[in-house]
């Protein structure tokens, strides 16, 4: 939670994520300290030794045996996580040199350099079961592979560069902090290393909105109008309600996901209504209110019809979105070509020099 | 197309007195390209002073199926160890 920046990770619970993360990786230490069993025996059955590695909290590695099924829906959610990020560097990158104060700036440059940071981490992880980088890239640019829904709304003023590390970056933490314990080893060490950078991010987001609603009444309007436009976007990143996510039940058999998706919004929602309140400003959903018996808030739910016309690439941005990083892929071609050719010649060099 | 770049395996040594020890890997040309991003990617936040990197295919690993096989020689020798001898009692320094 926003501010909560030292919880010890026993009290972590519900309460700091940054104290989660730590709990997580203090686990993954754990876990690998156990004796762990070895490699299957000779007789044993495959499908049974893996049920007993997931079982006992313990991580797969690239080389352990998985079933076929498991490589694939990881390599599709890491890849498709990779995307998010690659082009999730877009909005923001919109209001780099548009940014009000050099201060502000430079810390959006760093930030948007630290998404182009997490895209490689994730499809360094993405590789370690089997598939290219480039092969990747390439379903990502022929649109058979998706990326988060949220990067196809348009950043209008600058106060959505705000909106976006508050609600974007919260929802994505949210999401990415019980995948620290994902099965899955090479994706929950990645995922540490992210969760700890991005909850900068959100921070960032929250201080340029609390600047913002602490600012003149134009500002805080403007701030109050990027809430309103992201908080459905925002809640939509959690996906499909419980009920119609066609991967979730298996996920959470292989302890790749931990919450459901509606467990996570809520969570989501939970901690968002307080740090609102701290901003000054008001969350769009009249129906927002506590619930004693559920010791949660109550909330309307996202238009799952935009969500789904979204991903199929009717959003207001997906076009712009996917031109842009075919434009980028096929102009830089000439680039890449030229340092391959230069590495080659290079190694030709020290090739003569050692004969 | 041009050839996909190659991978390479980074590791970090965080402080003088530590070993380098493995963050990560990246696609690049070469290694001095190699190293410039290892910089930017793994040590944006003052994570190390020294950076290595090995092209991936360099690297042999060991196989998880042979682990039992390939490590179980250390388990009987366990006069490998200082603990396994005793010491008499009042002897100092050893």
């Amino acid at each position: 939670m926003y501010g909560n920046d030292f919880a010890a990770p026993e009290d972590a619970s519900g309460g700091g994520l940054l104290g989660e993360v730590e709990a997580a990786e203090t686990a993954l230490r754990e876990a690998a300290a156990r004796a762990r069993r070895g490699g299957p025996a000779p007789d044993e059955d495959l499908e049974a030794y893996f049920a007993d590695v997931i079982d006992a909290d313990q991580k797969i590695e690239p080389r352990d045996w998985m079933p076929e099924a498991y490589r694939k829906t990881l390599i599709r959610q890491i890849a498709q996580h990779a995307h998010s990020e690659i082009i999730g560097m877009q909005p923001e990158g919109n209001w780099i040199s548009r940014a009000p104060s050099l201060k502000r700036k430079a810390i959006l440059l760093a930030k948007v350099q630290d998404e182009a940071g997490h895209g490689l981490y994730l499809y360094a992880a993405a590789e370690t079961l089997g598939v290219s980088r480039d092969e990747l890239v390439q379903l990502l640019l022929d649109g058979r592979q998706k990326y988060s829904s949220i990067f196809n709304y348009p950043t209008l003023t600058w106060a959505d560069v705000g909106a976006i590390g508050w609600l974007v970056d919260g929802a994505a933490i949210v999401n990415q902090v019980p995948l620290c314990r994902c099965s899955y080893g090479p994706y929950a060490r990645a995922m540490i290393r992210v969760c700890k950078e991005e909850s900068f991010h959100q921070r960032q987001g929250y201080e340029i909105l609390y600047a913002l609603s602490h600012g003149t009444p134009a500002q805080k309007a403007m701030a109050q109008d990027s809430v309103d436009r992201w908080w459905y976007p925002s809640l939509a990143m959690f996906g499909p309600p419980d009920g119609d996510s066609t991967h979730s039940e298996q996920s959470m058999a292989w302890k790749i996901k931990r919450f459901t998706n509606d467990e996570l919004r809520q969570r989501f929602v939970d901690m968002c209504v307080q740090q609102a309140e701290i901003l000054g400003l008001t969350i769009p959903d009249p129906d927002l209110r506590w619930n004693d018996e559920r010791q949660s808030y109550d909330y309307t739910q996202p238009d799952y019809d935009e969500l789904m016309q979204v991903i199929k690439g009717n959003g207001p941005c997906n076009r712009q979105r996917m031109e842009h990083r075919r434009r980028a892929h096929a102009e830089g071609a000439w680039v890449r070509e030229a340092a391959a050719a230069y590495a080659a010649k290079r190694a030709e060099k020290k090739e003569k020099v050692a004969a | 197309m041009s050839e996909p770049s190659p991978l390479w395996e980074v590791f970090v040594r965080a402080r003088r007195g530590l070993s380098h020890t493995h963050v990560g890997s990246l696609h690049a040309p070469d290694a001095e390209l190699a190293l410039r991003n290892a910089r930017d990617l793994y040590t944006r936040r003052q994570e190390g002073v020294s950076i290595w990197v090995v092209p991936a295919s360099a690297i042999t690993a060991s196989s998880p199926d042979e682990k039992d096989a390939f490590f179980d020689p250390a388990a009987d020798k366990v006069y490998r160890h200082p603990t396994f001898y005793q010491v008499p009692d009042g002897v100092a320094h050893l």
